[in-house]
């Protein structure tokens, strides 16, 4: 029932921290965070930086990078722990700044999504009148399979951060907006609502103050959810090439891209960046279902 | 039961009309000319505006939109920027593959999913549970793309057992068809394999506390029957359900499995098509996957009134 949601008080905190799947998960995740912060400390290059002469190396190779600077040429050593990729460039360098694309994406179309899926799921769950239309299109929309509506999207912007942003957001809005018009459909019912619409609460304050609490609990689990189908969306599209461009910011999905038609010689520049991929956005599916478990018993139960 | 099935086909108009003006208006909001994209660029201005009055692009929205659906409801599909031929004709040559690669996942995933989720549910609490479900954390979490070139990596590379990539049409034979289907199906399940697993093991552990379990263990029928006879048959629905939802996670696996392989299907066609800009054959795809998805979906829910008598509309 919607009264079993409550705000995360002392007592749920301390039955997080005693999560096992919150405890693995976080801490991975805190991780893979800390090296996205401290990319530039932990022994990398500028992840951008091509070579010519020591193109497509092996991992572990120690080579001299010709680097042309405003004083002219200049040799700098360098080591590639993960080999170099087909313009020189150091393939362990562009794997740790690749989590800050995966971090910002996720967190970005998580909170865009909740966002704009509150909103229009506020105005579908109360006002009935709008209902059906509006959930029409969301039906509408979710029936364009999630990855394919947003490579829709993404052919028609220009490829970059924010159209690979906006690409992802679209699909997951009408997930957004199902489960708050739920969530609302079950609080009106609620004396405590009915006797706040009796005591002539205005609307945007009752949906605020009343309506509004009962959703956090249910959206923090689903928003954890959509930083991981995000984080494995964008590396995706990256990889097809439809993401962000290899040559301006390295991400997991175009280090992979970049890598394919060399795999068979070097596998290792696909299968590090993936494995890394894969543990990040297990990490955020372990926390997710930790917190599904914990905050919200409603949903432990479906699967 | 007529009734219901003529109600249904009615509900997915709106959804297919929805999706449908959602494609066209998002398509047709780019930048740049159709017309102009077609004739090319050696194409003189006279030769630009008589294709813009043949598509019908001098006219409005509406009138566009209404011209586009009854183009699509009569099977033509419009014509390439990029590969310069009739979408509809380039669909039809792509569809071998991409059937084939779904039949055999489907195939794949219900074979492991299922007798998976049954075992951890009837074993609930052991190992063999523990490592189902672990299982199905982590398949779910590893991108289809990266479990490709693992799997790649080990069976192709390293053990030399299948083809790296590449196709061989059903018609060359079926040995052949299957050896290189075999990777980019196991590739394209786990997500699925991982996804129904979970669903069976609840559905069948809710079943299993039934009194007709207790009923049919108490007449000594043997434990193999109660779990597929009594347990699995009832806890079908759910189940089915789920496979259909997870349809959609098939099909966008689709287009990414099949770069990986190199698959020359539907979504090998998506992802060019998309590097092109070539958007009549964008809005073609989209709207073909959408409406198979609507389309399963519906048949899904059809088919509960055969998995389970009970429910009758």
């Amino acid at each position: 029932m919607a009264t079993n949601v409550q705000s995360p008080g002392r007592e749920t905190l301390r039955s997080l921290f005693h999560n096992p799947s919150v405890l693995i998960g976080g801490i991975i995740l805190a991780i893979v965070v800390l090296m996205a912060v401290f990319a530039p400390f932990l022994g990398t290059i500028d992840p951008n930086q091509t070579s010519t002469s020591t193109r497509l190396k092996p991992p572990g190779y120690e080579g001299v990078m010709k680097v042309y600077t405003d004083e002219g040429r200049v040799k700098v050593p360098v080591v590639y722990r993960m080999g170099s990729d087909t313009l020189g460039r150091d393939v362990y360098s562009r794997v740790v700044y690749g989590a800050r694309i995966s971090l910002v994406v996720g967190v970005a179309v998580a909170t865009i999504a909740i966002a704009f899926g509150m909103v229009i799921g506020l105005v579908a769950g109360y006002f009935r009148v709008l209902d059906s239309i509006i959930m029409r299109i969301m039906d509408g929309l979710m029936a364009i399979p999630a990855i394919l509506l947003a490579i829709a999207v993404v052919s028609v912007f220009n490829a970059g951060l924010l159209s690979v942003i906006i690409a992802i957001v679209v699909p997951e809005v009408p997930r957004v907006v199902r489960l708050v018009r739920s969530i609302v459909l079950s609080i009106r019912e609620e004396p405590y609502v009915e006797a706040a619409i009796t005591a002539g609460t205005r609307v945007p304050t009752l949906l605020i103050r009343h309506v509004l609490p009962n959703t956090v609990a249910p959206l923090i689990v689903q928003g954890t959810f959509i930083v991981a189908s995000a984080i494995i969306v964008e590396a995706i599209l990256s990889f097809l090439g439809l993401g962000i461009p290899a040559d301006e910011v390295p991400t997991w999905g175009n280090i992979m891209g970049a890598a394919r038609e060399n795999f068979q010689l070097h596998p290792h520049q696909i299968l590090y960046p993936g494995m890394i991929l894969a543990v990040t956005v297990l990490a955020v599916n372990m926390l997710g279902d930790g917190l599904r478990d914990t905050l919200d018993p409603r949903f432990s139960k479906r699967f | 039961m007529v009734s219901y099935l003529l109600k249904r086909l009615i509900a997915t108009i709106p959804v297919m009309l929805v999706v449908a003006v959602f494609i066209f208006l998002l398509l047709r909001l780019t930048p740049g000319d159709p017309a102009a994209m077609i004739a090319g660029d050696y194409a003189t201005e006279a030769q630009i505006a008589e294709i813009r009055e043949n598509l019908g692009l001098d006219q409005s929205l509406a009138s566009q939109f209404v011209i586009w659906i009854g183009n699509i409801l009569q099977g033509d599909l419009g014509e390439s920027y990029f590969f310069k031929k009739d979408v509809t004709e380039l669909i039809a040559a792509r569809i071998e593959p991409t059937l084939s690669l779904s039949i055999i996942t489907i195939i794949f995933t219900v074979a492991i999913a299922v007798p998976m989720g049954v075992i951890s549910a009837y074993k609930q609490g052991t190992w063999v549970d523990r490592v189902v479900m672990g299982f199905s954390v982590v398949g779910f979490s590893i991108p289809v793309f990266v479990i490709g070139f693992g799997l790649i990596y080990v069976f192709s590379l390293e053990l030399g057992w299948f083809p790296v990539q590449g196709y061989q049409r059903l018609a060359d034979g079926i040995l052949p068809w299957l050896h290189h289907l075999i990777l980019p199906a196991l590739a394209l399940s786990v997500i699925f394999v991982a996804f129904i697993a979970r669903m069976t093991r609840t559905s069948v552990l809710e079943v299993l506390g039934e009194d007709y379990i207790r009923t049919a263990r108490a007449k000594g029928q043997t434990e193999n029957k109660v779990l597929v006879r009594h347990a699995l048959r009832n806890a079908a629905v759910p189940i089915v359900t789920v496979i259909g939802f997870a349809f959609a996670i098939l099909i966008g696996g689709v287009v990414v499995t099949e770069s990986v392989f190199n698959i020359p299907g539907l979504g090998l066609l998506t992802v060019d098509a998309v590097l092109n800009r070539d958007f009549p054959t964008i809005q073609a795809v989209v709207l073909l996957f959408s409406f198979i998805y609507v389309l399963i979906n519906l048949v899904i829910d059809l088919s509960y009134t055969i998995l389970d008598p009970r429910i009758r509309y």
